[in-house]
């Protein structure tokens, strides 16, 4: 395992062009944009990409669209944590010397749903025969019911959770890309219209058109791109059901899975941790990530995040790019937590005060994907 | 026109569930080598491996274990139905299900994780009765 520490960096990472409410351009048009800009950001063509990672989008077809002949590729679609799993399929791959520059992508026109990949089960799956007769409100009821469990068991509350909400828009106020901008108060996300109990509309990621892509090569390779390298120091992947009425347990996610083997590769604890971007979903997606990965006790989630101890200048900085809850959120957010991390850990915002975490040197990426089913985890660290 | 709410479609292991409801019983899976229940129905116990496996009836009672209320964002036949309650419950015999606990007011105040709840035999149409609870 620590063979594979350190021997792979992201070395180029981008949006689409723009992000937002775009009903003029199509997925796969979203799709090539993200790609050619994080090519440009990286100092590379895309001509000089030899693998693909994408989900939701087969591999097939972006290459097909791209125009690239892979030789090696991987379609694991979990949900919105592929995209943090790739990286470490795709470290692995080039520390075996697979592939050597790999291209991890995802695009969805999730709100004007222009030229959409197709989507959805059937009325014989385990989802249609067992939980679609209920009515269950797809993702977002499926998180919903796993968080009365969190509530029951351990006490937390709808105003702890709504902590993280007002924290992630502070961060949000500070990236002009981000969707949702204005200040937010606890009082506004508790009594703001129901969703789902517990979630009101402030609890829930956001709705929006965009794509993002990263480009992760050797390290050797990455030392002569345009840009400091991120290593990949660490990753591990986790999952344990995919419908939410089969989870084993509400309150323990899979991350408790996929997070020890990334701390231990990468040699570093959740101390070490200078900053967290953590899939938020949902709020309860990020208290419980928290838990999972040992950054509180179990149970502890709410007291951790209250105080506002993920916002900027608190103890914990999480999410700064204002996260799937306000900076974007097309469907599947993972891909857009490993852009924003080596963007902290390149010192991008270094002219941009409280928007820079401090000397940021290790980061943690962490996606959550389908119904709290799969989880990815990766720690980067600064070259 | 509002659209018919979705009907499973069994197919040949679960078809036992499904008959069990139609005849007014709650049959689920049961593993005749670790002697935990299985549920959803399965070619195999998800947890120990065996192939052996038996359907017991359940006696209908269970508790709550979780539950969301739907006020937005559900299906779209659904939507003249909100709010409701979707809800897990956990029967006497161990394991967790799906399910729309009804004849209770739909408010956190009302639904509580552990009250005590039993089955009501819902028929959806002509193939398929559906598993709903009601507090107890």
């Amino acid at each position: 395992m620590m063979g594979l520490s350190g021997r792979a960096a992201i070395v180029g990472a981008a949006e689409s062009d723009a992000i937002g409410i775009l009903p003029g351009k199509s997925t796969l048009q979203l799709v090539a944009e993200a790609s050619l800009n994080a090519a440009e950001d990286a100092g590379l063509s895309i001509r000089d990409i030899d693998a693909v990672f994408t989900a939701g989008w087969r591999p097939t077809e972006v290459a097909e669209y791209l125009g690239i002949a892979p030789r090696f590729f991987d379609g694991t679609q979990v949900g919105g944590s592929s995209y943090v799993i790739h990286v470490g399929h795709a470290a692995a791959a080039i520390a075996n010397g697979l592939c050597e520059v790999a291209l991890i992508v995802h695009g969805e026109s999730g709100r004007s749903r222009i030229g959409m990949f197709p989507e959805g089960g059937g009325p014989q799956l385990p989802a249609g025969q067992f939980e679609a007769p209920y009515g269950l409100p797809g993702a977002v009821g499926s998180y919903a019911m796993a968080c009365s469990r969190h509530m029951h068991e351990f006490g937390t509350t709808r105003e702890q959770l709504a902590e993280i909400a007002v924290a992630t828009r502070k961060w949000a106020a500070m990236n002009p890309k981000a969707f949702s901008r204005d200040p937010l108060t606890i009082e506004e996300v508790v009594s703001a219209p129901l969703i789902c109990w517990p979630f009101g509309k402030l609890d829930c990621c956001l709705v929006t058109d965009a794509a993002g892509a990263v480009i992760v090569t050797s390290l050797e390779r990455a030392r002569d791109c345009r840009m400091r390298p991120i290593r990949v120091l660490g990753f591990g992947e986790g999952l344990d059901h995919q419908i939410i009425s089969a989870m084993p347990s509400y309150v323990h996610g899979p991350g408790r899975i996929s997070g020890p083997p990334a701390f231990a590769m990468a040699g570093v604890t959740a101390a070490d941790i200078d900053v967290a971007q953590i899939y938020d979903s949902f709020t309860y997606t990020v208290l419980l990530t928290l838990e999972d990965l040992g950054f509180c006790r179990k149970g502890e989630g709410g007291a951790f995040v209250a105080g506002q101890r993920t916002a900027p200048g608190g103890a914990f900085p999480l999410n700064t790019s204002g996260g799937g809850l306000s900076y974007t959120h097309p469907g599947m957010f993972g891909i857009f937590t490993i852009i924003e991390a080596v963007r902290q850990l390149r010192h991008e915002y270094a002219d941009q005060g409280p928007r820079q975490v401090a000397d940021a040197a290790i980061g943690l990426i962490h996606g959550t994907g389908g119904r709290l089913s799969a989880t990815g985890t990766a720690i980067l660290g600064r070259d | 026109m509002a659209q018919d709410k979705p009907l499973p479609v069994p197919d040949p292991v679960t078809q036992p569930y499904w008959d069990g409801l139609n005849a007014g019983e709650l049959r689920i899976q049961r593993c005749r080598s670790c002697e935990k229940a299985v549920f959803y129905p399965r070619a195999l116990c998800p947890h120990c491996g065996s192939r052996d496996l038996g359907w017991i009836t359940c006696s209908g009672r269970g508790t709550l274990h979780a539950f969301t209320i739907a006020h937005r964002g559900t299906p779209a036949a659904f939507k003249g139905s909100t709010p409701y309650v979707v809800a897990m419950v956990e029967l006497e015999e161990g394991a967790r299900v799906m399910t729309n606990l009804i004849d209770v007011d739909p408010t956190p105040e009302a639904v509580k994780i552990g009250m005590a709840v039993e089955v009501v035999f819902e028929k959806a149409s002509d193939a398929i009765t559906l598993a709903k609870f009601r507090p107890r």
